[in-house]
């Protein structure tokens, strides 16, 4: 059952400043794509809006994931048909203990999705976090703690990962994943990534403005945005390029 | 509320306080004419078969209401009609031990609220108030045989007069404010507590005040004296249900910490939005002492309560943690007043508001610090948390320091709901409801986390009630 999400011509703005200006991409599940270009090119304002933040205003173009248009879609009923935004900046929830609050949100998607497994409860549900947390080198003391409260860079990249991981969706956008992140921690979670990816055959779009990232992840795709477009499309190739002659080289063509 | 519901399918199902909300008929054994005057409070007095001496601390306690003005820095209380209230509602003749003996509508009432139940499982004691009188109370064994005494107010004047005179009214005298002394002239049950010197209560003991008819007037007076290297955890809870007009509850605490004892006081109340709730809190501590008040209120038209420690000698420790959730027509004008009247003393003052839908909270606190207490460490801090422009919030921090060789910290916060951290939590599947409720469960949850766990739960319900339907 290979679900498609497809992006045509879209378009979207913050107040009056339009930001992307007829995005167009197919992502299919089990494939990986990695957007690439400079600060401000309009990288995470597509991921933001593919998740339906607020802040922006869609003036056109369509998201299908397979029949639905998600556009008209709220964030959490995004959420429910499978979709994830792993944040650049994950917000800090005080109060608000990690391990309770993904459990609420697994039972909650769940639950929309008419799942026939019953909720899971406290005690099973630590057990899977606990796995989980082990396999991407997260203390398991962090499920008790305040969402991202205290966490450091690498900690809250880390604990977006393990969301991802916890609520299984079938396409995730995972924003800067890489920065704050030291060269092992970035093996370690590159390398999960593919884990969970494979397993969930789960459609992956990883932003990213560092080609140190391809040393760890292997995309099916690499695309190159500036001023709120994809302007390449490519290989590896494009990377040796970028790491050659800059993103200047693609921009002034 | 206090005790945590049996059925949480009646919490669920409905909205507001309207699972405390429910009406029981009952037929009172005495209810005084609305209105106050000499006559009624010398019958409430006679029905009680008081000694002369309560009557004349009535009566003065009365001269001195009627000569204080209102009010008129904090809430607005230009609504209650002090003609309009019975001031006197006797539910049955006297109080009973066996819970058997309790008339069946009032035992049905607290049947609803889930209190016998819960007094089986995780309570020392209990205590229940109904209208103006204490109608059950129960004590472990164990600590009866301790020495350790629970009774209504009314049954240890009785019961223990000399006790009862050498301490009642001494931490809280009727000319403190108008509304202790109109306590003072028509108090009715509450409770008193007496811990003997080293008995250590590890269960709390509790109490339910249940206001039930219409435009009535509670009066509890509650007295606690923890004797030397003692130590208490006392839980009130307070529910009414809803009427048209107005009821006044207006409770006097006093609590007595002798040298070395511990009492912790927890109130978790959800009165309807009808109820004034004016109370005056006290508790005076002795050497090397600790107070602890934490104090709940959700719910009342105005609730006005500022649970009060004066540290009188030398490394008594003072704590006040409140949490106050104001919604539309509201009022919570709440906060804590330490004074430092020793060396070595410490204090903490943590308050956390909640407004929605256009209501109000408001901090008012004070620390005072006399010439000569060196080395006093004090710490305020009051968030404030609005969940929409229509809300407000006020803070009004007092500083009263004569002495040098003082630590004081003082933080404020005032903070919305973000639209960020809405977005991140409701990106990972939950409605934005939800999310504000955990958000709002998150910033109450510092207080909520040092009550007991049962009453935790529960309070995590009654945010969550009072969030249903609150946004989009």
């Amino acid at each position: 059952m290979a679900k498609a999400l497809k992006i045509k011509n879209l378009n979207a703005a913050i107040g009056s400043t339009k930001i992307l200006n007829g995005v167009s991409l197919d992502i299919l599940q089990g494939e990986i794509h990695i957007i690439m270009g400079q600060n401000g090119s309009g990288k995470s304002t597509l991921l933001s809006v593919l998740m339906g933040n607020p802040k922006y205003t869609v003036t056109g173009g369509s998201v299908m994931l397979d029949k639905k248009d998600i556009l008209d879609l709220s964030p959490p009923q995004r959420a429910q048909n499978g979709l994830f935004l792993g944040f650049q900046h994950p917000q800090v929830v005080a109060g608000v203990a990690l391990g309770n609050f993904l459990r609420l949100a697994k039972n909650t998607i769940a639950s929309a999705q008419k799942s026939k497994t019953p909720a899971i409860g406290p005690a099973p549900f630590a057990a899977t976090l606990r796995a989980e947390m082990e396999k991407l080198k997260i203390d398991p003391a962090f499920m008790s703690r305040s969402i991202n409260e205290g966490f450091s860079g690498g900690e809250k990249k880390k604990s977006e990962v393990l969301q991802m991981a916890i609520l299984e969706p079938s396409f995730a956008f995972l924003d800067e994943i890489d920065s704050g992140l030291d060269i092992d921690a970035l093996k370690i979670v590159a390398k999960q990534l593919g884990v969970v990816q494979k397993k969930q055959g789960m459609g992956l779009v990883i932003v990213s403005h560092n080609p140190r990232i391809l040393d760890f992840i292997k995309p099916d795709k690499i695309h190159i945005m500036s001023k709120g477009k994809i302007i390449a499309q490519g290989g590896k190739e494009i990377v040796k390029k970028i790491e050659k002659d800059g993103f200047d080289s693609f921009i002034k063509k | 509320m206090a005790v945590p519901l049996k059925t949480k399918k009646m919490l669920t199902q409905t909205g507001d306080n309207s699972a405390y909300s429910f009406r029981t008929k009952t037929k009172s054994f005495f209810a005084s004419k609305k209105g106050l005057n000499t006559d009624i409070i010398r019958e409430i007095s006679r029905q009680k078969g008081e000694p002369q001496w309560m009557l004349d601390f009535r009566l003065h306690a009365y001269e001195v209401f009627l000569g204080k003005e209102m009010p008129k820095w904090g809430a607005d209380l230009s609504g209650i009609d002090f003609e309009n209230i019975h001031y006197y509602v006797r539910p049955q003749d006297k109080s009973k031990r066996n819970w058997e003996d309790v008339p069946k509508e009032i035992k049905d009432t607290f049947d609803k609220l889930g209190i016998p139940e819960a007094e089986k499982k995780f309570l020392a004691g209990t205590g229940a108030q109904f209208e103006s009188e204490m109608i059950y109370h129960s004590l472990a064994e164990n600590l009866a045989k301790q020495g350790v005494i629970f009774e209504s107010t009314d049954d240890a004047l009785k019961n223990h007069p000399e006790l009862f005179k050498k301490h009642f009214g001494t931490v809280v005298p009727p000319g403190d404010n108008k509304f202790s002394a109109l306590n003072s002239a028509v108090w009715s049950g509450g409770s008193f507590i007496y811990v003997p010197k080293g008995v250590h209560i590890e269960l709390p003991l509790q109490a339910y005040f249940r206001i039930n008819i219409e435009n009535m007037g509670q009066f509890e007076r509650t007295l606690i004296i923890a004797d030397e290297g003692s130590s208490i955890h006392y839980v009130e809870g307070c529910t009414a249900p809803t009427y048209s007009s107005d009821s006044l509850h207006s409770a006097v605490v006093e609590i007595i910490v002798k040298k070395g004892a511990r009492v912790q006081y927890t109130t978790i109340q959800n009165w309807s939005g009808n109820v004034y709730n004016l109370v005056t809190k006290r508790a005076m501590a002795y050497e090397n002492a600790e107070m602890f008040w934490l104090d709940c209120n959700l719910g009342s038209k105005v609730t006005m309560k500022y649970p009060s420690i004066i540290l009188r000698e030398r490394g008594a420790k003072g704590e006040i943690q409140s949490l106050a959730f104001a919604s539309k027509g509201q009022h919570q004008d709440a906060g804590g007043k330490v004074m430092h009247l020793a060396p070595d003393t410490s204090s903490t003052i943590i308050s956390k508001s909640i407004s929605k839908n256009g209501g109000r909270s408001t901090y008012r606190g004070l620390v005072k610090v006399i010439k000569g207490a060196k080395n006093v460490k004090t710490r305020v801090v009051c968030d404030a948390l609005m969940l929409d422009p229509e809300s407000r919030s006020d803070t009004y921090p007092t500083m009263d320091i004569k002495e040098e060789d003082v630590a004081v910290a003082h933080e404020a916060t005032v903070a919305s709901i973000g639209e960020d951290e809405l977005f991140y939590l409701m990106s990972r599947g939950l409605s934005e409801e939800q999310a504000a409720t955990l958000i709002v469960n998150g910033f109450a949850n510092p207080i909520i986390r040092k009550l007991p766990m049962e009453y935790a739960v529960e309070l995590n319900r009654l945010l969550a009630l009072e969030m249903t339907g609150s946004v989009g």
